[in-house]
């Protein structure tokens, strides 16, 4: 990974947590009912899925806007393994880590 | 104070704020500076979130595609805050500092507590929504460092240990098949789009996924 411009990390920064901040105040201070609408509850649900399995796949498989294969690919190979034997987290992504730098180092 | 909300806090705050190590990393690793990483632990407070800002701008997305993928993924803590406002009737500067608190563990933990009344629920809140802020910012200083004195992401293998700490947060929701499906179409969606739009909107327009999957009810 490149290191992005600072003020457009500056930018992120600031406006990630003011929207943060804005969406947990919001929470404690609306009524419930707008809220809690079924289908609203569902697809809130299903957001984390979609986003995080997005990230998952972009950061293993692409470098900038290409499709690579690199070390990357044995570290998750070990991060769903030791997921699947319900590693604890650090386990997952130390595991990953170093299969990754060994991998990397062995391709060099 | 009851014991048994203290220590479930405790363990909870502790063993959560040992991921801001791995958070820490992904920052610097992203291209982020020491100070910009902890801006993001002390102010945006939201693990996921905050993976996912620096996934994206580490992958060379734009501002803004950084800041809607965290804030789609913020929009939780709007509903535990909703699921603890009666419980909690924060006012004034304590509602500032309560839904800066309002994350997954503090929710979950005060949740865990109903069966010992509404006063554990609220000792449990503020015992770990405290205690994971101060851990996890603790932990982002620790990983930032350590990964600055490293260099060379890839050669430590921290390239590879963002996408582990992502998997690692969605893994324990894939519960059924059809959150099973939503992530493996979400993969393949993201992986199409990323040689064809600029980076960040792959992974942005997989909530749109999420809408399809969650508009109708089924299993």
């Amino acid at each position: 990974m490149e290191g992005a411009q600072v003020s457009t990390i500056w930018i992120a920064v600031i406006g990630t947590s003011l929207i943060a901040f804005g969406l947990k105040y919001f929470g404690h201070s609306v009524p419930e009912k707008y809220l809690s609408n079924p289908r609203a509850l569902r697809i809130n649900t299903l957001i984390p899925i979609a986003l995080l399995s997005a990230l998952v796949a972009v950061q293993t498989f692409s470098d900038r806007s290409k499709l690579v294969l690199d070390q990357r690919i044995a570290g998750m190979a070990v991060a769903v393994i030791a997921l699947s034997f319900k590693a604890p987290f650090p386990v997952v992504v130390i595991g990953s880590a170093a299969s990754s730098a060994l991998t990397f180092h062995y391709l060099k | 104070m009851n014991r048994t909300t203290a220590s479930a806090s405790f363990s909870v705050s502790f063993t959560v704020g040992l991921y801001g190590v791995a958070f820490g990393a992904a920052g610097i690793a992203a291209g982020f500076s020491l100070i910009q990483t902890c801006a993001l632990s002390l102010l945006t407070f939201s693990g996921a979130s905050q993976f996912a800002v620096v996934g994206v701008l580490g992958a060379g997305g734009t501002a803004l595609s950084g800041i809607a993928t965290a804030s789609l993924l913020g929009i939780r803590n709007a509903l535990y805050g909703l699921r603890m406002a009666p419980i909690m009737k924060f006012r004034g500067w304590k509602r500032v500092v309560g839904a800066q608190v309002t994350i997954d563990e503090s929710t979950g933990v005060a949740l865990g507590q109903s069966d010992l009344g509404e006063d554990a629920m609220r000792q449990g809140f503020w015992l770990t929504g405290i205690g994971v802020y101060i851990f996890w910012n603790l932990f982002t200083v620790v990983g930032a460092l350590g990964a600055q004195a490293m260099g060379d992401p890839a050669a430590w293998g921290l390239d590879a240990a963002v996408p582990a700490a992502f998997l690692g947060l969605v893994w324990p929701r894939l519960t059924n098949k059809k959150e099973r499906t939503l992530a493996v179409s979400a993969m393949l969606l993201a992986l199409v789009l990323t040689p064809l739009v600029a980076a960040g909107i792959p992974i942005i327009s997989t909530a749109l996924l999420a809408v399809a999957f969650g508009w109708k009810v089924r299993k």
